[in-house]
């Protein structure tokens, strides 16, 4: 290791190049390109050549009617434009009407079969990431049910494939593949995260405990690896709600990751890899439904889009999975999680329904009983469920440094929509509009928290006694 | 001129509408053909009920007037849907056009009285003028507007605008008759090979996109998307 460091300090021209077509596969070239922070990277992007050959096939191969259709047929009607938030956040900037943003990068590829250059092909990325998080929100107002977002996402993967990938997607990506999980955490980190946690919340909790890799389960809980790295208080606050509701429940070892930056880096070959990964938990560990964090967009990757990577005709994951919300619904109906009325929350809150699994998942209903069980004076944003606007953050938006300040100046939508409510406490069930939320509070300081479900389920649960700490002296 | 005249109305439509009737059954067909379970990812055949209700209510919202897009925006909404209505209801139940079809091929169907096809196809051109300033003033618009945008509204007014002059007798009769029948048929020939493809395209992607939401997004939770 130190003879190559210094081999490396001696002749720093024989680096690998930083951008290439192909995905991020080796521990070498993750380190250099996070060691590198984007600064060369872009650099040698500006000089990155397109492979027009490669890019025709690849067209040929995975351009069909639908998109082509969709392309053809768009009647330039302008009623996409005020359906997109960064449109409304750019002051009606009409470089910012999503069929334009779309006909302008995809359309001209279409156009030209993929005879473009170096510079369109910056655009492109900057446009696929910088200018549209994938929310899908405008698909739902073309009158010819043209879906900008699905074409995003598309196009995203044909920049991919070329090269032409935002900085940390490229990282992002380059994780799952060598680990199985978005940042560099293993399965041994997360087993022992997952110990140290039950450990931890022993004493308040006696008999808690996170099985790991039990057989034949109700319950197969996935997580998130930021949870891992920055936030293992959420995996011991998910094991509390688990053993305060008498759940039988485990984690898999390998598997437990089913977030997919794959997924916003347009990654496809990686996104089969890593939601195969969690899907062989379920076939290995039996258990009877899948449960994941509270995440949006890793329901998108592995509940929703997951099984067509993975190439199950029936669209379905190979146990019933279940968001988080469904099961703290399910639980809250069915009594196993009661909560203290009186301590319902008094101010008025209000909730981001994420598009990941609202628009584009159905769960708009779910959330809203929640809302009814654990807050007293619960605030619609306008607009809301399946129309509410994108966080601001989606889309691998929220990670991107290239993007910061479009994604800041994104923010203001849902800055407005939520001093709207009058409410200062947002509850946001996914962990990127939790991040766009707290960025927003940071860049706008409009004196607002916000919070996952988790902590505000603990401390309204009504704690059965034979669940409670002994009191010291009545030990046996 | 009485040739001219023979000729339009005779073998030249008839290879207009053939043009026209092969033209969009390709179309559809090719469309179809081209979907693909795992490249678009919606389980179309394995999941086949909650498609065709994710479909159905797509076309429902979009056929009528129930979305949001025409609660947002009620006036060019209202001029599209009442610009297509017309556009195809006049020409189909006009009396003079049935009466000739009876000629040709001896079938025919009801008719509206004239002169409400008339006044249809003032609305058709109205609604087209509208839609024409739209695109030369709203900068939004505007950047997505090309010169095919141009192009297939002209295609689409010009029958009517023939129409109306031939009908009211104003200028050439003959001479506007035999006009009025070619843009007919410019516009028939163009469906297929245009933007006008939306003629049938339209019902293919609005089926393909309710599918989408009907199986995997949203429609499998009973709620489908919030048109």
């Amino acid at each position: 290791m130190a003879e190559e460091a210094k081999t490396q300090e001696k002749t720093p021209q024989a680096l690998p190049p930083l951008v290439s077509r192909v995905p991020v596969k080796t521990k070498e070239m993750l380190d250099l390109l996070l060691a590198d922070r984007g600064v060369t990277y872009y650099e040698e992007m500006k000089k990155f050549p397109v492979d027009t050959a490669a890019f025709k096939k690849t067209l040929a191969a995975s351009c069909k009617s639908r998109i082509r259709t969709w392309l053809k047929i768009c009647a330039h009607c302008g009623m996409c434009a005020d359906t997109c938030f960064f449109y409304l956040a750019n002051d009606r900037d009409p470089k910012q009407v999503p069929s334009y943003k779309i006909q302008s990068t995809l359309g001209e590829i279409v156009k030209r079969n993929g005879d473009v250059d170096t510079e369109f092909m910056m655009n492109c990325m900057d446009t696929a990431w910088g200018k549209c998080t994938c929310c899908n929100r405008c698909g739902q107002f073309c009158p010819h049910g043209i879906d900008m977002g699905v074409m995003f996402g598309y196009t995203r993967g044909l920049c991919f494939s070329q090269g032409f990938v935002p900085h940390e997607m490229k990282i992002g990506s380059g994780m799952h593949w060598l680990y199985n999980a978005q940042m560099d955490i293993t399965v041994d980190d997360f087993t022992e995260t997952c110990a140290w946690m039950a450990e931890e919340n022993e004493d308040d909790w006696p008999g808690l405990n996170i099985p790991v890799d039990k057989p034949n389960a109700d319950i197969m809980y996935t997580i998130n690896a930021r949870e891992v790295k920055h936030y293992p208080e959420d995996i011991a606050e998910a094991a509390i709600l688990f053993h305060l509701t008498g759940e039988n429940w485990t984690v898999p070892s390998k598997g437990w990751e089913s977030t997919s930056l794959a997924m916003f880096a347009g990654d496809w070959a990686c996104c089969k890899q890593q939601v195969e990964w969690v899907y062989e938990a379920m076939e290995r560990l039996k258990p009877n439904r899948m449960v994941c964090t509270e995440c949006g967009h890793m329901h998108r990757a592995t509940i929703t889009e997951g099984p067509y990577w993975a190439g199950l005709p029936s669209g379905n994951t190979p146990v019933p999975s279940l968001h988080y919300v469904e099961w703290v619904l399910e639980v809250l109906e069915n009594g196993k999680l009661k909560l203290d009325p009186a301590k319902k929350i008094k101010e008025p809150v209000t909730l981001q329904d994420p598009c990941n699994y609202v628009r584009n998942a159905g769960l708009s209903d779910v959330t809203r009983k929640i809302m009814g069980y654990i807050a007293e004076d619960f605030r619609e944003m306008q607009p809301n469920r399946e129309l509410n606007f994108c966080c601001g953050g989606g889309g691998g938006m929220n990670g991107i440094g290239r993007y910061r300040k479009e994604r800041n100046i994104g923010l203001k939508v849902k800055r407005d929509q939520i001093l709207a409510t009058g409410a200062k406490f947002v509850v946001s069930a996914c962990h990127n509009c939790w991040d766009a939320i707290r960025d927003l509070e940071e860049v706008y300081k409009i004196g607002i928290k916000w919070s996952f479900l988790k902590p505000i389920l603990i401390k309204q649960a009504i704690v059965p006694d034979h669940l409670k700490p002994k009191e010291e002296g009545t030990d046996e | 001129m009485g040739a001219i005249y023979e000729f339009v109305s005779g073998p030249l439509a008839l290879i207009s509408f053939a043009v026209f009737f092969i033209g969009c059954i390709y179309k559809v067909i090719w469309y179809v053909k081209g979907l693909d379970w795992r490249l678009d990812r919606v389980a179309y055949s394995t999941q086949r009920s909650l498609g065709i209700k994710g479909a159905i209510r797509s076309l429902y919202h979009w056929l009528l007037p129930l979305n949001q897009t025409t609660a947002n925006h009620p006036i060019f909404m209202g001029a599209t849907y009442l610009f297509h209505l017309c556009l195809i209801v006049a020409p189909i139940f006009l009396v003079a056009h049935v009466v000739l079809i009876e000629e040709s091929w001896n079938i025919s169907w009801v008719t509206i009285p004239d002169p409400i096809p008339d006044y249809m196809a003032m609305v058709v051109i109205a609604a087209g003028v509208f839609f024409l300033l739209r695109r030369l003033t709203n900068p939004d618009v505007k950047i997505i507007t090309d010169g095919s945008d141009y192009l297939v509204l002209a295609i689409a007014l010009a029958p009517f605008i023939t129409g109306i002059l031939a009908y009211n007798q104003i200028f050439d009769n003959q001479l506007m008759t035999i006009l009025h029948i070619l843009a007919g048929e410019i516009m028939l020939v163009a469906i297929p090979f245009t933007k006008l493809s939306h003629f049938v395209l339209f019902f293919c992607s609005r089926i393909q996109l309710g599918m989408d939401y009907g199986i995997k997004r949203g429609g499998v939770h009973g709620r489908g998307i919030a048109w």
